[in-house]
């Protein structure tokens, strides 16, 4: 369907407020909220993250298109609702204790939500049991946690060992990520996965929590 | 009371040379800086290793290790002097009296040194701000701020000779501006609110250093312009946007110098070059040595006007050759050997040149490095009023540098690159002379990223 390619085309251009126009063009013609999604926004976002990788889009340029997808979905989200599909998912993020750096996890924060997901944040230098506290209280279903130094990766392990005690590891997917980490990492830690960047973080979110689609 | 600096110490490229300062300075154990050679500085850090009070005992170990390493490969190598730098993780600023002891540590090393050897040397301690913990960050006030002050205060009671830090205010508005592309947003974070943390930190800095008879060694933009030229590296963000954050950047870490400090620069700082120009105080920089740490489009260029010469930072572990930093101190030595050799056979000239051109062609970020680039920037900045116009007129300044240089054809860059180059300079054009509009825009951008109570807004 033409428009649902130039929904896509749109997206990846950035085009926010055009984005939002035909989306809800595409609503009003009766069109399922499932394939605009699907077919049109998805879509867009996949060819974005696929130019991302191959170094032929700009952050920048990525994120307004993560925004237009967001605001996107903001119009298809009543509609999803009423057929039962609305919520992507939650996912629950944080820098480990002792490490103070936030863009990493910002950026992939930013791309999860720009992809549909609930991202609850709760921010840098935070504690085992705040993970703990925070995945009783929120009941995501993953978990990513960030760390820049080789002093703090450890703590990636602290914490999985905490939610592991607390009972709560079956509940929870966990996804790690920054620069000194790494799959092996992941691997001997008992995280369920690992991505080098804010894009792959997404796919490999979608792929945790067994999506194949929206 | 601050300075402000209206004329450059350094007015021609010529003169902007590695290893010579206007205003040298003498630190720690008889250390020279800026006086007629370049010095390697070393910088560790702890291997993979968890960091707690319950192994505290092996935390100190590693760092007598190093100051051990740093004995031994002194007295091989036999540089003329070096500085070493001991930047503290988080957990060492959070807990002030660790940093101090891990000082006392690495002082002792210097001094055992000094005295079996009379290699001058010193010692540059580097807290970390610990104030963005919260968001948004609580930078004047809080307990952050608190075991900061108090962190620099043991540490300088413990004998470091040099203090220097790389602070984070505006850094949650950059972090985003950046992200997003948003000129507005990145020049409204360096020219307005970095520049007024600058002012509150540095005033404060400066006092314990005069205290306790230390020197104030200055501030890195490591998290702005650092921040951009690794995502630039990562092709995340063009390099003609790193090459303008870094131009810009220049202004905030001047107002160190302006509260007092008087050099070493931080190796971090790229902006460094025009602090030199300006302040004629010595800098130390980082570029292809520190591949240890972090990989980088200006190799060959930043070392083109170094004092210091430094690896950024290393991790102690074991390498083929030995412990790894002990293989990048003799890097830094070869490094600096070069520099003295050609300083002292007057052909420093020369191998400035080689520096220069072997990279300023192939990237943006090392074409506003130059000698000639820095002057230029570091000309407009002295020429404007107040940080958000000098921080504007450095930006607008790094941009037009760009553009002549690819009119020139001494530069090339892509299409991408070009577009954004463009969008750059129109976007710079656009923004208003005075600060105060911009405040209002961008307290209804950022307001949820800041408060304006940090900024004293």
């Amino acid at each position: 369907m033409k428009e649902l390619l130039d929904l896509a085309q749109l997206l990846e251009q950035g085009q926010s407020q055009k984005v939002l126009t035909l989306t809800q063009q595409l609503v009003d013609s009766g069109l399922s909220p499932q394939t605009i999604l699907n077919e049109g926004l998805i879509a867009g976002m996949a060819v974005v993250g696929e130019k991302m990788r191959n170094g032929e889009m700009y952050l920048p340029e990525v994120l307004q298109s993560a925004g237009a997808m967001k605001a996107s979905l903001a119009i298809l989200k009543p509609h999803l609702a009423r057929e039962g599909t609305a919520s992507r998912g939650k996912i629950l993020i944080g820098t480990v204790k002792g490490d103070m750096h936030d863009i990493g996890k910002n950026l992939v924060t930013i791309m999860l939500q720009g992809a549909g997901f609930e991202v609850i944040d709760i921010g840098l230098n935070v504690e085992p049991q705040r993970f703990v506290t925070a995945i009783t209280e929120h009941t995501p279903a993953v978990l990513g946690l960030s760390a820049m130094l080789t002093t703090t990766m450890l703590n990636m392990k602290t914490t999985i060992e905490a939610i592991a005690s607390a009972g709560l590891r079956s509940q929870v997917k966990i996804i790690i990520g920054g620069a000194p980490v790494s799959q092996k990492f992941a691997d001997e830690i008992g995280a369920d996965g690992y991505s080098r960047d804010a894009v792959l973080a997404v796919n490999k979110v979608r792929q945790l929590m067994g999506h194949t689609s929206y | 009371m601050q300075k402000t600096f209206k004329t450059l110490a350094i007015p021609d490229p010529q003169q902007l040379m590695f290893g010579r300062t206007p205003k040298p300075l003498i630190c720690g154990f008889g250390l020279k800086l800026g006086n007629g050679q370049v010095y390697p500085e070393l910088n560790f850090t702890l291997p993979t290793m968890a960091l707690e009070e319950t192994n505290w005992a092996a935390v100190v170990a590693q760092y007598e290790e190093i100051g051990s390493i740093i004995e031994r490969a002194a007295a091989r190598l036999k540089p003329p002097g070096l500085m070493a730098e001991f930047e503290l993780l988080p957990p060492m600023t959070e807990h002030p009296s660790w940093g101090a002891e891990l000082t006392s540590v690495l002082l002792r090393h210097l001094d055992q040194l000094h005295k079996d050897t009379g290699i001058p040397c010193a010692l540059r301690v580097t807290p970390t701000d610990i104030r963005d913990v919260t968001k948004p960050p609580e930078l004047r006030s809080g307990k952050p701020l608190e075991l900061l002050l108090q962190s620099f205060e043991q540490c300088a009671a413990a004998g470091a000779h040099v203090l220097s830090i790389e602070s984070v205010g505006g850094k949650e508005v950059h972090d985003e501006a950046l992200l997003y592309g948003d000129i507005e947003g990145v020049i409204f974070a360096l020219g307005v609110l970095a520049s007024r943390d600058m002012e509150f930190l540095w005033e404060r800095i400066v006092a314990t250093c005069s205290k306790y008879n230390v020197v104030p060694g200055g501030d890195s933009a490591c998290g702005f312009a650092n921040t951009a030229m690794q995502l630039a590296g990562q092709g995340m963000l063009p390099e003609v946007l790193a090459s303008v954050v870094r131009a810009a950047s220049s202004v905030r870490s001047l107002v160190a110098y302006e509260c007092g400090a008087y050099g070493p620069s931080k190796d971090c700082a790229y902006e460094g070059p025009v602090i030199k120009a300006i302040t004629g105080a010595p800098i130390a920089m980082e570029g292809k040595s520190a591949s240890c740490a972090h990989f980088s489009p200006v190799g060959n260029v930043a070392a083109a006007m170094c004092d210091l010469w430094s690896n950024e930072s290393v991790q102690n572990v074991r390498l083929l050759s030995g412990p790894a930093p002990e293989a990048y101190f003799e890097l830094l030595v070869y490094d600096c050997r070069l520099f003295n050799q050609a300083l002292e056979t007057k052909t420093e000239n020369v191998y400035q040149n080689l520096l220069v051109s072997s990279d300023i062609h192939l990237s943006p970020q090392a074409y506003v490095l130059s000698p000639e680039s820095t002057i230029r920037i570091a000309s407009t900045v002295v020429r404007e009023t107040g940080h958000y116009a000098q921080t504007l007129a450095a930006a607008r300044e790094a941009a037009s540098l760009l553009r002549e240089g690819v009119q020139q054809e001494e530069l090339q860059l892509n299409s991408r690159e070009t577009e954004w180059l463009e969008r750059i300079t129109r976007e710079l054009n656009a923004l208003p002379a005075d600060e105060h509009q911009m405040i209002i825009t961008m307290q209804e951008r950022y307001g949820h990223l800041f408060t304006a109570n940090s900024y004293g807004l």
